[in-house]
């Protein structure tokens, strides 16, 4: 889980890049940028979500 | 440039580390009494260890001192300038051109505030040598990349020329570069690192400990504006080339953005818990000042007030959302004010600053932050934990940082009292 998220979040930033490259016209390449954003928030969720268990030394 | 013009510029310049003496004063507030002293210490080698590696090794993969030289690629027919060129050892900097001279002096003062800001958020359990090491791995490789990406001519500058996307990705004054680098730094410092011990017990919600000097945390921000007016400025100088008409307009920006923002928080904490909280206000004014970075020298003053007002509410609710739900223990609060409102301050300058195409190139560079600049930081700490561990052995944690790594406390006179969130 810790570092699943972590793994994901690049892909966003490569769904992102290839908005940019793919699609010139503004509204679709926005979209596909956007998506790849929400492909990177939802990595960052699992991310936190993976670090959220406390090793019992720590608390 | 003018000679009036690199005059000013070298004088704001000369009042930019004022931002890092704020924010050391700020993380030695927030942080026990029993860590000052290695706080404020930290503070100083941290900017020393960034200072000396930068010079080294990361100014020279920025290519500003060459004016923005760089290697690039050509993929779908578009260059994409990934590296900066220039010298070694900063070799021939006094025959470089005023401006890159001027430029690597703000590179200089930014890489040690981006070092810095983590080094608040593992208060009170991180080693003063990890610190230093985390500082040098950002000044080597993680900084460098981005400050050529995003203000030497890199491929995110040339997002405008190259996409037809308004003026490339635009953040003046380092609201990427330092601050959401520095605030996402911060994000795996604390994960890699744990959260103090007797913060988050096993049983119950999650303990308060609070700073152990509101005066300092407060004095700190006001140091810290007169810091955040001379980046800003000096900024929108170097990297927007703006005229001096506009000087004056930015710096009132900058100031109604932390206003607003204080304003917001004040009202928040207040309407929340029935007083107003220092800490809370002073990580709102923090916020409002970073979101300024992205945005002063772009948008009017009204706009700013409205940009330093969102700021103001999101950084008390976001504070209590990451400790009590999400349970990061960030002692400083610098993964709210630096990485989410910087964040902000680059979303806003795409949604204010008017040209078709800049909030596309704005959540280019936002995508590009989350997407690599966190994971790569993430495993580069990691690995750098296996060989200089982060956090202090759990008798030193106990102890105090002060004793624990320099044999003597912040107050010899005081009487620590003992702990009462060890159970």
């Amino acid at each position: 889980m810790k570092y699943a998220g972590l793994l994901v979040m690049p892909a966003g930033l490569f769904l992102a890049l290839t908005a940019l490259v793919l699609f010139p016209a503004t509204p679709v390449r926005t979209a596909f940028v956007l998506c790849g954003l929400a492909v990177e928030v939802l990595g960052l969720g699992v991310a936190v979500r993976g670090h959220m268990e406390i090793p019992p030394e720590n608390r | 440039m003018t000679d009036a013009v690199f005059a000013l510029t070298l004088v704001l310049l000369l009042l930019a580390p004022l931002a890092i003496a704020g924010l050391a004063l700020i993380n030695a507030g927030l942080g026990r009494s029993r860590s000052a002293s290695q706080s404020l210490l930290g503070c100083l080698a941290i900017v020393a260890v960034a200072a000396i590696v930068f010079a080294l090794v990361g100014a020279t993969f920025t290519g500003t001192q060459s004016g923005g030289a760089g290697h690039s690629f050509l993929f779908a027919g578009k260059p994409w300038n990934w590296l900066g060129a220039g010298p070694f050892f900063l070799g021939g900097l006094a025959s470089a051109l005023p401006q890159s001279q001027l430029a690597l002096l703000f590179e200089f003062l930014a890489v040690a505030l981006a070092a810095l800001i983590p080094w608040g958020s593992g208060a009170d359990r991180f080693r003063l040598t990890a610190g230093c090491a985390t500082a040098a791995i950002l000044a080597a490789i993680v900084f460098p990349f981005l400050a050529h990406w995003i203000w030497t001519g890199g491929w995110l500058t040339q997002l405008g020329q190259n996409f037809s996307l308004g003026a490339g990705f635009l953040d003046p004054a380092g609201a990427a570069t330092v601050h959401v680098l520095g605030g996402l730094s911060a994000m795996a410092v604390i994960w890699i690192a744990g959260p103090r011990k007797g913060k988050f017990p096993k049983e119950g919600l999650s303990t308060a400990m609070p700073g152990h000097n509101a005066a300092y945390v407060l004095f700190g921000c006001l140091v810290a504006l007169v810091g955040w007016l001379a980046f800003n400025l000096a900024g929108a100088i170097l990297w927007l080339h703006a005229p001096l008409a506009s000087l004056a307009v930015a710096a009132l920006n900058t100031l109604l953005s932390a206003a607003a923002a204080v304003a917001a928080t004040f009202a928040v904490t207040r309407a929340r818990f029935g007083k107003p909280d220092a800490s809370l206000c002073a990580n709102g004014w923090l916020t409002g000042l970073v979101a300024s970075s992205a945005t002063a020298a772009l948008v009017s003053p009204g706009q700013a007030l409205f940009i330093g007002a969102v700021a103001g509410i999101f950084t008390p609710l976001m504070v209590e959302l990451l400790e009590l739900a999400l349970s990061i223990d960030d002692p400083s609060g610098a993964v709210t004010c630096h990485a989410a409102g910087g964040l902000w301050g680059l979303l806003a300058g795409g949604l204010f600053a008017g040209q078709p195409g800049q909030l596309v190139a704005q959540l280019i560079g936002i995508a590009t932050l989350l997407g690599l600049v966190l994971p790569l930081v993430y495993l580069l700490f990691f690995v750098l934990n296996r060989f200089v561990p982060f956090r202090a052995d759990p008798d030193g944690e106990r102890m105090g940082m002060d004793l624990h790594e320099l044999g003597g406390g912040a107050y010899p006179e005081f009487v620590i009292h003992r702990d009462e969130s060890y159970r």
